[in-house]
């Protein structure tokens, strides 16, 4: 049994992180629809931020939040005004290219990584990396719940202002309906350049919210690009609520997967859910919240 | 004669006589790569750009018919030969699944679906060791010293890919392929079972894929799942390769493959000798920015936008001289 609990308290832990990756790439998927095959990446580049940060300025991985998040954000905006925008105006037989586009900057992202890095791998060690807090038998290791915390706020915060800022506010209209939205005076353009940046800076928080309790190398944004469309594919697409309550789901049953099958399945058990819901239950948790 | 046949009649002299005249193994290869390739990119041009179903996931086809030729040897005692005639077969029964889960979604969440299944593949070949042997991999005894089989046999194969497709794109089924990539809701309304004919697609599509994927495990002996359902190295390659060339053209595909193995060995071996080491490290960054490159400049590919190619060049001479 407490082995039981224990598997999912870690699996909830990190599912928080997963809920913050899954929310960037919905945004970008309601105000785009399209879906960002370089967001793992971009998380990435975060990763490496925090480590540059952390191994030659000494600085706390948790400080490096205020330089990684600026920075993607700037990252973000740049890649969406200049590389992904422009396509809307190209003919082009596939209607996928700005799918394509995102795959290629994903390729040069990773690479300019290996080059700069080596493909060695890379941690950021603190004095608290490896503490835990016992609860009874159940132990919650600190690094993480820091992490859970983290991504709570962020994405209160991020709540806050899609509900209540004006900024907010276009952007959500735009997401609706982007010829009505443009029609009503808003900049649709404008929006999906910031959404963009504001997808690649929560993506970034995650990064360097996962920097102490993980490792890194150029490699790692494939695997978390797949993780952040699972979710979004579980939670129902352009759900905000749906990316949160995806990444907890995806979280713990990875957790589940690797405790009771294997760890060799664990990343399995993301695209098995993943097919599932395709089957049985397509448009994701959004048809049963309608939110 | 007309200009057409001249030019057909020397290509396929070229081809032919490509290894008797040049002898050099390492040659060879490449263009038996190439060739390899060529397959792989028409097939996917055949899902992906006629029928518009951009499949993120072909490494599925190509590792299990590469995988239904190394399990003859492994488990029958059989040649991996045997692979060449039942690897297109299992790929297609492979695809049948794969449609029915993927067909599902459309546009972008189709190309995802693909995506996820080419993981899901690669982790079960890694994982279920009694059968795959996992990580290990399944190596074989080349069958034959020589290229030179390996070379017609590719071929042949190629050829047939191509004038398939070619024939298909010319009967009724081509233009119900392309009736569905321009407005699927349209061409159900014609009448045309849009389902059926993805599928279709798909399956044909599966079937030359299997068939490459069984020829490279006769060809390099060698196989294990980081190579054969590595996503960026046949899934993305296959897309590199369409969309280079030029999606939605019969020889964009074969254009693509040659260009991308070449660009792909130019950088291995760091401009043969000539440039620095690091370069060689570098085909990958090369890889993404020819992508960026293609779809901002050229989005209908090298062939598609042959026309526009040319005036470029044209104007650019002129201006010079």
């Amino acid at each position: 049994m407490d082995v039981f609990i224990q598997t999912i308290v870690s699996g909830i832990l990190i599912g928080g992180i997963y809920s913050m990756i899954g929310i960037g790439m919905t945004l970008i998927m309601g105000v785009m629809g399209i879906i960002n095959l370089a967001h793992g990446q971009l998380m990435m580049v975060a990763m490496y931020i925090t480590f540059v940060m952390a191994h030659f300025f000494h600085v706390d991985p948790y400080l490096s939040l205020l330089v990684a998040m600026p920075a993607l954000f700037l990252l973000g905006a740049f890649i969406q005004k200049t590389l992904l925008n422009p396509l809307i105006k190209v003919e082009s037989i596939l209607p996928e290219n700005q799918v394509l586009m995102t795959v290629g900057i994903g390729m040069v992202l990773t690479e300019i990584a290996r080059f700069i890095f080596s493909s060695d791998y890379k941690t950021v060690k603190t004095s608290y990396s490896s503490s835990a807090i016992f609860i009874g038998k159940i132990s919650f290791n600190v690094p993480m719940c820091i992490a859970f915390g983290f991504a709570l706020f962020f994405t209160a915060l991020l709540f806050w202002f899609l509900l209540k800022t004006d900024l907010g506010r276009s952007i959500r209209a735009t997401a609706q309906d982007s010829e009505a939205a443009t029609l009503m005076g808003i900049n649709s353009s404008r929006i999906t350049v910031i959404t963009f940046g504001i997808g690649s800076a929560l993506v970034a928080a995650a990064g360097v919210l996962l920097m102490p309790i993980f490792y890194l190398f150029p490699d790692i944004g494939g695997a978390f690009t797949l993780k952040a469309f699972v979710i979004t594919i579980l939670g129902g697409l352009g759900s905000t609520v749906g990316a949160i309550v995806g990444g907890i789901v995806l979280g713990v049953a990875e957790s589940l997967g690797a405790t009771y099958i294997g760890m060799g399945y664990k990343e399995m058990v993301g695209f098995v859910i993943f097919v599932l819901v395709l089957i049985f239950l397509p448009g994701g948790l959004k048809r049963l919240t309608k939110i | 004669m007309q200009k057409k046949t001249i030019f057909w009649g020397v290509l396929a002299v070229v081809a032919l006589a490509f290894p008797l005249v040049i002898r050099s193994p390492y040659y060879q290869h490449l263009v038996i790569i190439s060739l390899m390739w060529v397959i792989i990119g028409s097939s996917w041009n055949l899902l992906a750009g006629y029928t518009g179903q951009v499949s993120f996931g072909h490494a599925i086809f190509f590792g299990v018919g590469a995988y239904t030729a190394g399990l003859f040897p492994i488990h029958l005692g059989l040649s991996a030969w045997w692979g060449m005639l039942t690897g297109g077969i299992v790929s297609m029964l492979v695809a049948l699944f794969v449609g029915w889960v993927c067909f599902r979604l459309r546009g972008p969440y189709f190309a995802l679906a693909t995506l996820a299944g080419g993981e899901i593949v690669r982790l079960i070949a890694t994982n279920w060791e009694s059968l795959t042997e996992g990580m290990v991999g399944i190596l074989i005894i080349q069958t034959f010293k020589s290229k030179l089989p390996y070379y017609y046999i590719v071929l042949v194969l190629a050829v047939a890919c191509i004038l398939v497709i070619e024939r298909i794109m010319k009967s009724k089924w081509g233009y119900y392929f392309v009736s569905i990539r321009e407005d699927q809701d349209a061409a159900e309304s014609m009448g045309i079972n849009t389902t059926l004919y993805k599928n279709i697609s798909l399956l044909v599509s599966a079937f030359f894929t299997g068939m490459a994927g069984a020829f490279y495990m006769n060809y390099m002996a060698f196989i294990d799942p980081e190579v054969v359902f590595s996503l960026h190295f046949i899934s993305i390659m296959a897309i590199l390769v369409g969309i280079v060339g030029g999606v939605a053209t019969i020889w964009g595909p074969a254009v693509g493959a040659f260009i991308m193995v070449g660009l792909q060995e130019t950088f291995r071996s760091s401009f043969f000798g000539l440039a620095p080491k690091w370069i060689s490290q570098a085909h990958a960054l090369a890889f993404g920015l020819l992508v960026i490159f293609v779809i901002m400049y050229l989005p209908n590919g090298i062939v598609g936008d042959w026309a526009t190619i040319k005036r470029l060049v044209f104007r650019t001479r002129r201006t010079a001289g």
